[in-house]
């Protein structure tokens, strides 16, 4: 039997910037659609097929004594790869428990800071597809933002320590992602959050954002104060935590911006997009910490795993904060645009409500990289 | 789409990497240009069966879904399909097949692919006729009409061509390359 790594165990390689080598072996379509990246990580692509009767297609790429870690869809065939490699002498071959279903699902916890009047803020971080959410807590009080399907992982983190989940708050309606926040909400008896202007065709009831309404966690006044800020979805709202983070969503990435279409309306709302992102953000303070809602390229994630920038660094790094034509930053936002993400439309309809897939089919539809991004 | 196979391989309920193993090892007791429908459940058997047959060199024909079963066929490649030199002396190029039907010509065309191979996809108004049913089902092809015979890359039908010019059939062209190149409209099986 072959040995076995698990997503934990991996996630903590990559976000500690470890020297990792993969091998993944699903066919070359799907890893080049969506594989996994990140601190220093290496991996190389050969199909399981081809090394049913010899791992020589690989074998001269590797090291006989060095650490390989074997990754397949969902645990099956890099098991049986690993087991070959041992075989042929490889006495390091690992193989991804679950595989890419499980890594896409894997989260990891990482500390932001403390804030000012107790309590901190917590990066969770979904490395299989760049997704962010965050944990905000404060005397035994929490909210989460952009909660991931996996509510679990943010019920046992608030267990250990004690801490109540009151509020669960979405920036705005997801396409790449399938929503916690109401499962969450009603299982824990808290609060969901949504802008009303993405949540016109909800099937639920929600507490609506507005700007003005803050969100106090804890009662030591932990301010989470909405702004805000359209442009990938008319309703999309950015917040501003212990006046030192700004969450963007999926306006403002660290290395990109957002895009406008996923709704079907990327003419509509570029003027929008625009807005925010030239004009209100801009009158915020430079020191802001930017947490976007995703990252799309592996030099994102920083230290210890953590994705974040200072917005004044943004306005003069970030390429989709420099184009000074209208005209082109039009034609940047609607033109040329990546893939939309995997069953987007699907997503979108299950975060409003209007269906409910079941659990398997959810773990399908999520498969694949956010997407969610348009580099300038 | 009713499609006959040589061989059907029960691969229900198997997780990757099995449909492909067993897969591999049932083709290795097939003819070359034999079919295998592999009936599979799991979903991601779709893509590696094609990435499997494009790097096999094996010709995947397409999958029908029926209800929680995947049925892919395969055709086992063999060695006469990849040899060039045609001895049929009258060919047509398939551009020059695709002008006359954009033109609205009808045409007799004979597709001597496998029956699955043609469900899949063929030319609209086509007759198939199995390279290997030729001679047997010769009364079913005018002998006055100019023929197009066409296959998947202009090698079984140029067999075909000399089978019907021995026959005595005058005027029959071979289409080259053949479907694999066809952009043209197709019919599917239903």
């Amino acid at each position: 039997m072959a040995k076995t790594i698990s997503t934990k165990t991996l996630a903590k390689k990559v976000i500690n910037h470890e020297k990792t080598l993969i091998l993944d072996v699903r066919n070359t379509d799907e890893f080049d659609n969506w594989k996994i990246e990140g601190g220093k990580v290496e991996v190389i692509n050969e199909p399981y097929f081809n090394l049913l009767d010899d791992v020589e297609p690989v074998s001269s790429r590797l090291e006989k004594d060095k650490e390989i870690i074997v990754v397949c869809a969902k645990g099956g065939s890099s098991e049986m790869v690993a087991d070959l490699l041992e075989e042929a002498g490889f006495i390091n071959a690992y193989s991804l428990e679950g595989g890419m279903k499980a890594w896409s699902e894997h989260l990891e916890p990482v500390k932001i800071g403390d804030l000012t009047d107790g309590g901190s803020l917590y990066q969770f971080v979904r490395l299989g597809k760049g997704c962010l959410s965050y944990f905000i807590e404060s005397n035994g009080e929490a909210a989460i933002i952009d909660t991931a399907r996996m509510t679990d992982v943010y019920e046992n983190f608030a267990e250990k320590q004690g801490i109540q989940i009151k509020h669960l708050i979405d920036t705005h309606l997801h396409a790449d992602h399938i929503s916690g926040g109401l499962s969450l909400a009603s299982k824990v008896d808290g609060k969901y959050h949504l802008p009303p202007k993405d949540a016109t065709e909800v099937t639920f009831d929600y507490t609506p954002l507005e700007e003005g309404n803050d969100i106090i966690v804890g009662n030591t006044a932990v301010k989470v104060h909405p702004v805000y800020s359209p442009g990938h979805t008319i309703g999309s709202t950015s917040f501003i935590i212990d006046d030192t983070y700004l969450l963007t969503g999926d306006i403002l990435f660290v290395k990109s911006i957002g895009r406008p279409d996923l709704a079907g309306l990327a003419e509509d709302w570029v003027g929008d997009l625009r807005n925010t992102l030239y004009n209100r953000y801009k009158e915020l303070s430079d020191d802001l910490v930017v947490l976007p809602a995703h990252y799309s390229f592996a030099e994102e994630l920083g230290e210890g795993g953590k994705v974040s920038a200072r917005l004044g660094d943004l306005y003069s790094k970030n390429s989709g904060l420099q184009v000074e034509d209208e005209g082109v930053f039009r034609k940047m936002v609607t033109e040329n645009l990546p893939p939309q993400p995997n069953a987007y439309q699907d997503i979108r309809q299950t975060n409003l409500g209007q269906i409910t897939p079941e659990h398997e089919e959810q773990k399908e539809m999520e498969i694949g990289p956010n997407r969610c991004a348009v580099e300038g | 789409m009713n499609i006959t196979a040589n061989e059907i391989l029960n691969a229900k309920g198997l997780a990757c990497p099995m449909p492909i193993v067993r897969t591999k090892k049932a083709i290795t007791n097939l003819e070359p240009g034999q079919v295998i429908e592999v009936q599979a459940t799991d979903k991601g058997s779709t893509a590696d069966i094609k990435a499997w047959a494009d790097s096999t060199g094996h010709q995947y024909l397409g999958t029908v879904i029926d209800g929680e079963v995947l049925k892919h066929y395969l055709r086992k490649a063999s060695e006469e399909e990849t040899k060039e030199d045609t001895k049929h002396e009258a060919i047509m190029d398939l551009r020059i097949l695709r002008n006359k039907i954009d033109a609205g010509e009808s045409l007799a065309i004979v597709d001597v692919r496998e029956p699955a191979e043609f469900a899949f996809g063929h030319i609209p108004g086509a007759k198939n006729i199995p390279l290997g049913e030729l001679e047997e089902r010769l009364s079913e092809i005018d002998q006055n009409e100019e023929l197009h015979i066409i296959c998947r890359t202009g090698s079984r039908s140029d067999l075909a061509a000399q089978k019907l010019k021995a026959n005595g059939y005058k005027n029959v062209k071979n289409i080259v390359p053949g479907m694999s190149n066809w952009e043209g409209p197709t019919n599917k099986n239903n």
